[in-house]
């Protein structure tokens, strides 16, 4: 392997592609609340940008990992002599081979092993690494490894998960849920109760049940799982990586490793999108372990049919409700039960298991509830955290209910939620008082305001514009069979890390004069996914210190933790460091002027002071002083942990408790067109109405709920990991089978943002990334359901189901 | 694996001749996905893309001869009169950067019964021209698919070209995927009217173990036609007529259950297409008939 640029990467240096200092921003310009335009936007559109699998480092391996073939099996033997025999190859690794005791890893519980241990329990699983000095080497070798597995029965739902005579999927449970937990294979449960639904029930003059299917979704980012991991001189490595949370990958590698934390330095490299599913580990322990082993760096890239199966994907979920309300329209009662499939490890579900029981109604006010959501060990690929993170799938039941329930009663749907919308004030089921607005009424008014698209848009001089039409491009319909039909939706997120979680963020903030100006850096150790944190606290920096250039340095481990970009967190929480770092450093930086200026002007001892376009100024506009001249020589810089409102742990048998930090909602009217015929389907248009308290961006928050909202969109009409029943493999492990909207497939998506500030939060924001995911799939749907009059009871529709030829 | 690239077309044949495995790549569609996958990994690869040959097209007096790597886009800039179902097919290939480097004689290689250009070819008639160093054949179309994925071609053979007849009436072509565009076929169907000869002809993909054509169904509606002088006054297909024939072609599937759809949709689906594309095809023929007899009498 030659480089194509040599003499570029240095011995001990950085590596090709590592990520440098962004630099961005005019004098007085982009602060909160303006669309300023990415840092890394051009380079990404021009294909500039280096994402992790493009590094390259002088003398460095390849890796490569060997996964099973079979779901569930006990490993009877692993022979890896003629893959070592192989030329080129460095080394070649299995369970045995691992450095220290510690040989597992998880994000709440270590239940997964770094490369299988006597048995399998997923289709994909690791069981062996190899290194070599060419990938198509290290790929051949690895095929070359001989495992011998003695196949098990597969636990693929709940009834062969919970049967008297089920298999464990993890036969030595120790942990903490296992106390409450009915069946060894049961994961988590989390009942949630209030009020008396028995009595309820009596009141009820309609009652409807339904039973309903989420399929498995993946996060398809478009970077697959990639790193590089380089061996330092301490004896340390240095770890390159596209993931989600520096800190929390730190955490489960160094003790694997046997090296203490400040030996293990990690990097952010590119990183190609995550949408959850970069939470958990991928092939960092894999890389470094090679690294430290063979003394070299250590680059792992997966393909597109192993990203499949390195990470984890959305819970697929049974979910059964019971929803009763009175002649007048009002909710009466919500009892449901939600099984989500965890697979083979724990990863996140039990935080899953946590949003999908206290979000399970909905954002309306019902005040007698009985929920229960579980999640399952099975065989299947293990599941966790995408983008709406358990809500999106009880968002695709209640919201199917609500219009079953509104049918029943002879309303019309936006109406009937209306009726019984939650408010600020509003009492979740878990008892906790919503402290902030929640507009959900507002939202479904405003998409449903909003001007309905055009009929019959294909219909054009030149005859049908096919494009415009469900088939699109293969020609199937002229209009033949098209129906329209509407649908609305909305749905209730948590932001933030809940149940009592220390969802806390640092930021390191420097002001300094560099060549006569004043500049800011901006350190976190925020993992930028294409969410924006890198434009966002650059805005941040600008507005609270009044300078025009800041610097954001690359995210690393020499910083405390930024906590996760999940959750629509991060504009929040290090959003919110970045703030209080910024304060930090303006309060010092006064100080400094009062010490050196304070004498020449009484306004330094009695005004109100702002930094503003690179001066000091009073609050009534009167110039003090050049930041430049306050500062000198001298560099300003704190580093500083924040924190939002602490959460509670919701009781383990009540659910009750002050759980979630914020809520945040959406609302959309979605527009179908359907060929009734073929079981095609065109959305034609998905309106979206969100609050987001205060659009920090506002063509990023655009960015964002346009963006979740396709993704619901795919997985209301073609996402879905098929996982066969009897084996437990996964059957469409390619972006030929598993499909995602094209642009073909987007529809319109009109925004109405409201900003209706939230008290608690810096600036009054919102946490905003997930909420369009929730509502947009139910929207979808229910104009499905609108136009075919079918009772669709399973996401995502196929053709099948809609010409009843499944 | 070994890269052969020859710099003309009997080159390529002797190539083929000394490596009889040798697997030929043009755009590489089916071929570098099924490397990639590590689905095939063949001794030698035989790079076309050096043979200016085959990228050549020439329209005849009846047929066009199309040359094996001509990419899609051409065909639907350049051929749409006289390959309009091939025309429309090639529009449903993929993205717009594989229809620029895909070509027929890619789908033909592979022969997958999921590709996109083999019921436009059936409905048209068509034979491919298949050469080796000892010497040329046409092989029809009909003949031309022997299985799942496998073809009438020797070991020793390279396919030169595609002779197909030029449109002399209405076709059509449609396919079903489960989403808007660059999607694989979960089945397709293509419908030719050859007024000429009074017949129509069928293509279905992805509805069999091979790509086929729907013969009853065309006897049938050979028969129906003839008998009620239709091709002559030009009248509107009565919709039992359609539907017997939608029928026959949804019974000409043999399809298999498989993650991209169900065996009775895949019938069903056949069933609406070929309905449909007999509409449009028939109004079409009619627009055409009175455009050119203004006084005519279509009863």
């Amino acid at each position: 392997m030659t480089s194509p640029t040599p003499g570029l990467a240095r011995a001990g240096g950085a590596p090709i592609g590592a990520p440098t200092k962004i630099t961005q921003g005019s004098q007085t310009k982009g602060g909160v609340g303006e669309s300023t335009l990415r840092p890394d936007g051009t380079l990404k559109v021009t294909g500039e940008f280096a994402y992790s699998s493009d590094m390259w480092h002088e003398d460095m391996l390849w890796g490569q990992i060997l996964r099973s073939t079979v779901a569930h099996a006990e490993i009877v033997s692993i022979d890896t002599s003629e893959a070592l025999a192989t030329p080129g190859v460095y080394a070649v690794l299995t369970y045995d081979d691992l450095p220290t005791g510690v040989r597992h890893y998880g994000l709440e519980i270590q239940d997964t092993p770094v490369l299988a241990h006597g048995k399998v329990r997923h289709h994909g699983e690791p069981v062996a690494v190899v290194a070599a000095d060419h990938p198509e080497t290290a790929r051949r070798a690895a095929a070359k490894i001989r495992v011998e597995y003695r196949e098990l029965p597969v636990i693929t739902d709940e009834a062969s998960a919970t049967a008297p005579d089920a298999v464990l999927v993890h036969e030595h449970r120790t942990d903490h849920h296992m106390a409450h937990v009915p069946h060894p294979n049961v994961l988590h449960r989390q009942p949630i109760v209030r009020g008396d639904v028995t009595a309820a029930r009596e009141r009820a003059d309609v009652i409807v049940r339904g039973e309903y299917t989420f399929g498995m979704q993946d996060q398809a980012f478009l970077g697959p799982e990639s790193g590089l991991a380089v061996p330092e001189e301490d004896g340390g490595v240095h770890l390159y990586i596209a993931t989600q949370w520096l800190h929390s990958d730190l955490r489960q590698i160094a003790p694997v490793l046997g090296l203490p934390p400040e030996k293990v330095r990690m990097t952010l490299a590119g990183v190609g999108g995550a949408f959850g599913g970069r939470e958990d580990l991928s092939m960092q322990i894999h890389a470094c372990l090679l690294a430290l082993r063979t003394g070299k760096p250590v680059k792992i890239v997966y393909n597109r049919f192993e990203s499949f199966f390195g990470h984890v994907h959305r819970h697929p979920a049974k979910l059964y409700y019971e929803h009763g309300a009175t002649r007048d329209g009002k909710l009466t009662h919500v009892k449901c039960r939600i099984v989500l499939d965890g697979g083979a490890y724990a990863s996140a579900s039990p935080a899953v298991v946590g949003n999908a029981s206290s979000l399970g109604v909905g954002p309306y006010v019902v005040d007698d509830v009985d929920i229960e959501a579980i999640a399952l060990y099975t065989n299947n690929p293990p599941c966790g955290a995408m983008r709406g993170f358990g809500a999106v799938q009880a968002c695709f039941a209640y919201e199917a209910q609500m219009d079953k329930v509104a049918k029943e009663l002879g309303l019309d749907p936006v109406e009937f939620r209306q009726l019984n919308a939650m408010e600020q004030g509003t009492l979740m089921p878990t008892g906790q008082r919503v402290d902030s607005p929640a507009p959900v009424a507002e939202l479904l008014r405003r998409v449903k305001a909003m001007p309905m698209p055009p009929e019959r848009q294909w219909e054009s001089s030149e005859g049908a514009d096919v494009r415009q039409l469900p088939g699109g491009l293969s020609n199937t319909t002229h209009g033949e069979g098209v129906v329209r039909g509407v649908g609305y939706a909305v749905g209730i997120k948590n932001v933030g890390f809940s149940e009592g979680f220390d969802d806390y963020s640092t930021a390191r903030v420097r002001l300094e004069a560099v060549a006569g100006e004043p500049v800011a850096t901006v350190h976190t150790a925020m993992a930028e996914v294409g969410q924006g944190g890198v434009t966002v606290h650059a805005q941040i920096a600008r507005t609270e210190l009044g300078v025009g250039q800041v610097n954001i340095h690359p995210a690393n481990t020499e910083v405390g933790s930024a906590g996760s970009t999940s959750a629509s967190r991060q504009t929040y929480v290090t959003g919110g460091a970045v703030k209080n770092a910024c304060e930090i450093v303006r309060e010092k930086v006064l100080e400094l002027g009062r010490r050196r200026f304070g004498a020449h002007h009484p306004a330094w001892a009695t005004a109100e002071l702002l930094l503003e376009g690179g001066k000091v100024v009073t609050d009534g506009g009167e110039v003090l002083a050049d930041l430049v001249d306050v500062l000198g020589d001298e560099a300003v810089e704190v580093e500083e942990e924040w924190r939002h409102r602490p959460t509670e742990p919701f009781d383990p048998r009540t659910g009750q408790g002050d759980g979630h930090v914020q809520y945040s909602f959406a609302a959309h009217r979605a527009v179908v067109e359907v060929d009734t015929e073929l079981g095609l389907v065109k959305v034609i248009e998905l309106a979206c109405a969100q609050d987001v308290g205060k659009a920090l961006n506002p063509l990023s928050v655009l960015g964002q709920i346009q963006g979740g909202t396709t993704q619901g969109l795919g997985v209301a009409v073609m996402e879905e990991i098929v996982v066969d029943p009897k084996t437990a493999k996964v059957k469409n492990p390619s972006f030929t089978d598993y499909l995602i909207p094209t642009i073909l497939d987007t529809p319109t998506i009109p925004v109405d943002v409201l900003e209706l500030a939230d008290t608690h939060a810096p600036y009054g924001l919102r946490g905003i990334g997930e909420a369009p995911t929730l509502s947009s799939t139910p929207a979808v749907l229910a104009a499905i359901r609108d136009a075919t009059g079918l009772d669709l009871n399973r996401t995502p529709v196929r053709p099948e189901h809609l010409t009843g030829t499944a | 694996m070994d890269f052969l690239r020859p710099a003309s077309w009997e080159e390529a044949l002797a190539a083929k001749a000394a490596h009889p495995t040798a697997v030929p790549i043009a755009g590489g569609t089916d071929v570098m996905v099924e490397i990639n996958f590590d689905h095939r990994r063949p001794e030698y690869l035989l790079d076309l893309n050096r043979v200016g040959d085959l990228y050549e097209w020439e329209v005849g007096e009846d047929s066009v001869r199309l040359g094996a790597s001509v990419p899609y886009t051409r065909i639907m800039e350049n051929l749409r009169a006289e390959l309009p179902g091939l025309a429309i097919a090639s529009h449903t290939v993929a993205s717009p950067q594989i229809r620029n480097r895909g070509g027929v004689g890619g789908n033909l290689g592979t022969a997958s019964p999921a590709g996109d250009a083999h019921p436009a070819l059936l409905a048209a008639g068509a034979e491919v021209e298949a050469v080796s160093v000892r010497g040329s054949r046409r092989i029809p179309i009909d003949d031309f698919y022997t299985g799942v994925k496998r073809n009438a071609l020797a070991p020793d053979e390279l396919i030169r070209s595609v002779h197909i007849k030029k449109a002399e009436g209405p076709q059509q072509f449609s396919k079903v995927g489960t989403r808007n565009a660059m999607v694989i076929a979960v089945c397709a169907f293509g419908l030719a009217l050859h007024p000429e000869t009074r017949t129509v002809r069928t293509g279905i993909g992805s509805a069999a173990p091979t790509p086929v054509r729907a013969r009853a169904a065309e006897e049938f509606l050979n028969a129906a036609l003839d008998e009620g002088g239709f091709w002559e006054n030009g009248k509107i297909i009565t919709p039992s007529v359609a539907k017997q024939f939608a029928d026959l072609c949804a019974a000409a599937c043999n399809p298999i259950d498989d993650v991209r759809g169900t065996a009775n949709y895949r019938r069903h689906a056949v069933g609406v297409m070929a309905r449909r594309t007999l509409t449009w095809t028939w109004e079409s023929y009619r627009g055409a008939r009175h455009a050119s007899h203004p006084k005519g009498g279509a009863a």
